[in-house]
């Protein structure tokens, strides 16, 4: 697979580890209600869906970036690709 | 036999050998047309029944002829026949038989053909189970099987390459070709990569004019028109094996396979390719029929016929028949006719025809219902009765397109119904590999022409690229048409659908009546187009047969697809230069030099290689050299290189609040030059990784990690960084080789240190207390770093330098060591003292662990958040029976403990149920005299001085140990603050 990185154009998939369901961004408030229930659910709980997906790529063997790609799991298609800390930072000033 | 007049005859002669006979070709020859000019007809024996075989087809969809190639460890099994390029001095001999290919003594299989069909192992060899590994299929497999390895390791060099390209073109044959030609023009970077050594494709096997004059004169001038173009790239002997996401490919290329000589040069390389178009013009194969007793030799692929007869003037017999369903067979017929030679007859399934040529002897509507000649076919019996002696009987069942690698992306092909063949409908839009020509189901040569300038020409309207002109080709017409008449239906069991795996059409029969209708099912149970051809000839025969079965028509039961590769590959090419030493890079830290003349004995640690003990003359085990190491250190002065530990310089206004969250334990106080112990959680509570940072400045942080984990903590800490906290003012470099670092320890290291550094009063107990650290210079104004830190327990420096400076500082101090008396030490002297100090390593920190099993429950801190803080209160990790790590040694001190071995109370029995612990790390201590080990018991903090059992059930040993504080040397830890 190529990954159109934001920075870097289209790179081949193997510089990169792959990490799976892009939610590991929402780690949740440890102060929050039902901290602990919300952290065994982050932990634990991924999405694997046959379709569209958000996840998470480390840009490794590269400039160690690290991505959100939308992909199609079933046909490999990438709709998009993100920097997470841009994405991060943009929910953070929410 | 060879056509004298045929210009192959001018090339040079080679010889060769096959089944250890002496034979001669032509250069230009592959090993499939001499031996056909050699009238050899027996090439092998079938996978199963072991009839004997013979040559079937002119390419890699070849289900028969495969061969063993060479001898010795070069011996290369299951290569095909048909692409195997003839050189002088070529090895080839036939494959499983027992005796000679021509008595094969196996062939009793084929008596018994009516007890081993389709499903035969399942239901056969079920009972009892116990002998199917030792006895059912060491036989089934030495029975049926193909051809033999050398078991020796393979000598050859292999590599891989990668290859960017806008268009890929498959094939070079005339649409392939053309697609060249116009895509070039637009000044586009175009590869082409073909299979066969020659260039030209199908032209080369058709007595097709092109522009009024031989089709080789208009290749020969395509050919030099590309060859002159930059942005053109041509790889002959180059199959397209894989068809990945993406636009990539990938390409095996022959380099040497056709050279005798071996060389240090690759044999073969394995081709990523990226490309953004690929234009498919691998052209069609054909297909056979299935009729009784069709698997002869002498019995072959009518447009295969027609190659060999064209392109090497090689034929069998003189009287040739042809069967055929289809126009194309009626081509074959011409074509050795024009040769001189005898055609029999041209029988076509097809009655409503119009006899193409009114000077054979044809028979409409017919089959052929019987053969004869079980070592090369002598006749054949029609279904009107008549009898025909023939040497060779040429058979076409149409041609189907050969869009193999359209389905690795799980294309589905859709039949069409017209040139009775299944096309790939959807690839090009969704994956961008366009097929052009026979591959697009256009099978006559004006057609091709005319459509292959449509299809690229459009494509280069669409993309936007310069418009080139259209090709202008005249060649003669063509014309064909087919029908689907694929299957007889007299004697099933012994018309073959596939070859190579020995399927009949009695086979198929099975499979339909024990319920395998599916076309998925019907390939497992028969094992119809499995195997090194993947059925390219047979699986359509398949298909029709099972549509008769079921009563409908191919389109409704469908097809199987294609799987990567295309054809086989050697496991070798997928290696490359990936073996033995290079398999991956060695890491040699900077003493590595210094460590090797003084003849360390070295130890992998994942890519490292680092010194496990220094040994000295005299000594010939390896724990009098540690026992020296350790005790020298203690008592003295040691020195180790620690530089392979992770290094990660971080930088920052916010450092503090980062190092807070990445590690258990607070650092948000931590003073300038102070270095700090922390331990990390993953984020399910369970220990992940230790080591100390070190503030050199107000926003300056040292990170060090284990070895093990120095590229994973990395990889973490940017998703802290970038997924966790990006508003942070962070930044992480890892540096772990570009600082050279030693541990200097024993009572000793501080008078060493002082000769070393610039400023000795720096570095005095007062100025430079435990878990300091400070930038400084030493020998005269080289920069470096000390951190006042202790593995060993000991009063201990970490001193680091560029890496540079790393070989000439390792010298430095064993120099300046000598009047101490300092001795370099190991990793094991390294393991022994940190055993001896009670520190937790990868033994004790394994993924398993948790920060309260290890003693360090009070690290982690309540006050902030930080990874794993909160699953670390998990219920299961907590609690007064949670196992903690704890000191054992044994009660009778000359016995020796052994790691991983489980702990048990005294009187109990070692099940698991009573299993209370384990030994994580074991030692003999030289400094107690005796063995100690470092391990996991439930309440062990509580049960100090308990005498439990560490038992070893695989050495079937049992040693009582006493619990006692993990702490062997200087509980209090007064030698570190000295």
């Amino acid at each position: 697979m190529l990954i159109d990185h934001p920075l870097l154009g289209l790179r081949d998939s193997s510089e990169f580890i792959y990490m799976g369901d892009a939610k590991l961004l929402n780690r949740p408030n440890w102060k929050s209600k039902n901290s602990k229930t919300k952290f065994i659910d982050y932990g634990y709980l991924r999405k694997n869906p046959a379709g569209v997906h958000k996840e998470l790529w480390y840009h490794e063997q590269g400039d160690r970036s690290w991505l959100v790609v939308t992909r199609n799991t079933v046909t490999h298609e990438i709709l998009k690709v993100e920097l997470a800390r841009y994405l991060k930072r943009k929910a953070n000033a929410k | 036999m060879r056509n004298s007049s045929h210009p192959i005859t001018n090339k040079q002669k080679l010889s060769f050998t096959f089944n250890g006979k002496k034979y001669f070709g032509y250069k230009g020859d592959t090993l499939a047309s001499a031996l056909i000019a050699n009238n050899v007809k027996i090439v092998g024996r079938s996978f199963k029944y072991h009839r004997p075989r013979g040559i079937f087809s002119a390419g890699s969809e070849e289900p028969n002829a495969l061969v063993e190639l060479g001898d010795g460890p070069y011996k290369e099994p299951n290569t095909k026949a048909t692409n195997i390029e003839l050189f002088d001095g070529l090895k080839g001999s036939s494959q499983n038989f027992l005796g000679s290919v021509n008595f094969d003594l196996m062939a009793i299989n084929d008596l018994l053909k009516n007890f081993i069909g389709a499903g035969f192992y399942y239901k056969t060899f079920m009972w009892p189970r116990r002998f199917w590994e030792k006895l059912y299929e060491p036989i089934i497999r030495r029975a049926a099987g193909l051809g033999k390895l050398s078991l020796k390791a393979d000598p050859s060099h292999y590599d891989k390459g990668y290859l960017h390209c806008d268009f890929l073109i498959i094939g070079s044959g005339i649409s392939g070709l053309m697609s060249a030609l116009l895509l070039a023009e637009t000044g586009s970077e175009v590869l082409i990569v073909e299979e066969d050594f020659i260039l030209g494709g199908r032209l080369n096997s058709e007595r097709l004019g092109i522009n009024g004059k031989q089709s080789s004169i208009w290749i020969g001038q395509a050919v030099k028109k590309l060859k002159s173009l930059n942005n053109v790239r041509i790889l002959n002997r180059t199959t397209v094996f894989a068809a990945f996401d993406h636009g990539i490919f990938a390409a095996i290329e022959k380099k040497t396979d056709h050279i005798l000589e071996k060389s240090s040069k690759p044999r073969q390389i394995n081709w990523k390719i990226y490309t953004k178009y690929c234009i498919l013009a691998s052209g069609a194969i054909e297909r056979s029929i299935a009729f009784p007793q069709n698997d002869r030799p002498g019995i072959m692929l009518a447009g295969s016929v027609r190659t060999y007869a064209n392109r090497f003037g090689a034929h069998y017999g003189q009287k040739i028949a042809i069967y055929t369903n289809n126009d194309d067979g009626w081509k074959t017929a011409d074509d050795l006719k024009n040769m001189g030679l005898e055609i029999k007859a041209v029988i076509d399934t097809r009655k409503e025809i119009e006899a193409p040529s009114s000077s054979i002897s044809s028979y409409l509507g017919q089959t052929i219902t019987k053969t004869y000649g079980r070592k090369g076919i002598k006749a054949i019996k029609l279904s009107s009765g008549s009898k025909l002696n023939v040497d060779c009987l040429a058979v076409s069942g149409g041609w189907s397109s050969n869009i193999h690698l359209t389905c690795h992306k799980r294309g589905k092909p859709v039949w069409d119904n017209i040139y009775k063949n299944f096309l790939s409908v959807d690839n090009a839009q969704k994956d961008k590999i366009i097929p052009v020509g026979a591959a697009r189901g256009i099978f006559e040569i004006q057609n091709i022409i005319s459509d292959t300038n449509r299809v690229i020409l459009s494509l280069i309207k669409k993309i936007g690229l310069s418009m080139p002109n259209r090709i202008t080709l005249t060649s003669s017409k063509e014309q064909y048409s087919c029908s689907l008449d694929l299957v007889s239906s007299s004697n099933p069991s012994n018309s073959f659908i596939d070859l190579q795996n020995d399927v009949t059409q009695k086979d198929i029969e099975l499979s339909f009546r024990e319920g395998f209708k599916s076309v998925e099912h019907l390939k497992r149970y028969s094992t119809l187009g499995m195997a090194t051809d993947q059925g390219k000839t047979s699986n359509i025969l398949g298909l029709a047969s099972m549509a008769k079965l079921k009563g409908t028509n191919i389109s409704e039961v469908g097809t199987t697809i294609f799987r990567p590769p295309y054809v086989p590959v050697a496991i070798s090419a997928f290696a490359g230069r990936s073996k033995g030493k290079d398999f991956r890079p060695t890491r040699l830290p900077p003493s590595h030099n210094v460590a090797f003349k003084r003849n360390a004995v070295f130890v992998e640690t994942g890519n490292w290689l680092r010194a496990q003990w220094f040994p000295e003359e005299g000594e010939t085990f390896w724990r009098q050299s540690v026992d020296r190491e350790v005790l020298q250190t203690r008592n003295s002065v040691g020195i180790c290189d620690v530089t392979t530990l992770g290094k990660i310089d971080i930088q920052g206004k916010d450092c503090l609040e980062f190092l807070n969250f990445v590690y258990t334990n607070a650092f948000a106080k931590l003073p300038i030059n102070r270095v700090r112990y922390g331990l990390m959680l993953r984020e399910d509570g369970v220990a992940y990784d230790d080591g100390t940072t070190a503030r050199l400045g107000e926003n300056h942080f040292i990170m060090t990690t284990t070895t093990a984990n120095a590229a994973l903590v990395f990889r973490n800490l940017e998703f802290v960084r970038q997924c966790l906290l990006p508003n942070l003012d962070v930044h992480l470099i890892s540096t772990t080789d570009s600082w050279a670092q030693y541990s200097v320890a024993g009572p000793n290291s501080r008078r060493l240190l002082q000769k070393i550094v610039d400023k000795p009063k720096d570095i005095t107990n007062a100025n430079f207390p435990f878990m300091a650290c400070r930038e400084l210079t030493i020998c005269g104004g080289v920069m470096a770093r000390l951190f006042r830190i202790s593995f060993s327990g000991e009063l201990a420096y970490e001193i680091a330098v560029p890496t540079q400076y790393g070989n000439a500082l390792f010298d430095a101090l064993l120099s300046a060591g000598k009047e101490f008396k300092a001795v370099p030490y190991g990793t094991e002297a390294l393991g022994v003292m940190r055993i001896e100090k009670g520190h937790a390593a990868g033994n004790e920190i394994n993924g398993h662990t948790t920060a309260q099993n290890l003693g360090l429950s009070r690290m982690i801190s309540k006050k902030a958040d930080s990874i794993g803080n909160m699953l670390s209160e998990r219920e299961g990790f907590n609690g007064s029976n949670i196992a903690t790590m704890s000191g054992f040694q044994p009660v009778q001190r000359s016995e020796k403990l052994e790691a991983g071995s489980h702990l048990i109370s005294a009187g109990k029995t070692p099940t698991m149920e009573n299993d209370e612990g384990w030994l994580s790390s074991v030692a003999f201590s030289p400094t107690l005299g005796h063995y100690i080990g470092l391990g996991f018991i439930e309440r062990g903090k509580t049960r100090i001085g308990e005498k439990v059992l560490a038992v070893n059930l695989l050495q079937n040993k049992t040693t009582e140990v006493e619990i006692v504080s993990p702490h062997f040397v200087d509980p209090e830890g007064i030698k570190q603050r000295g």
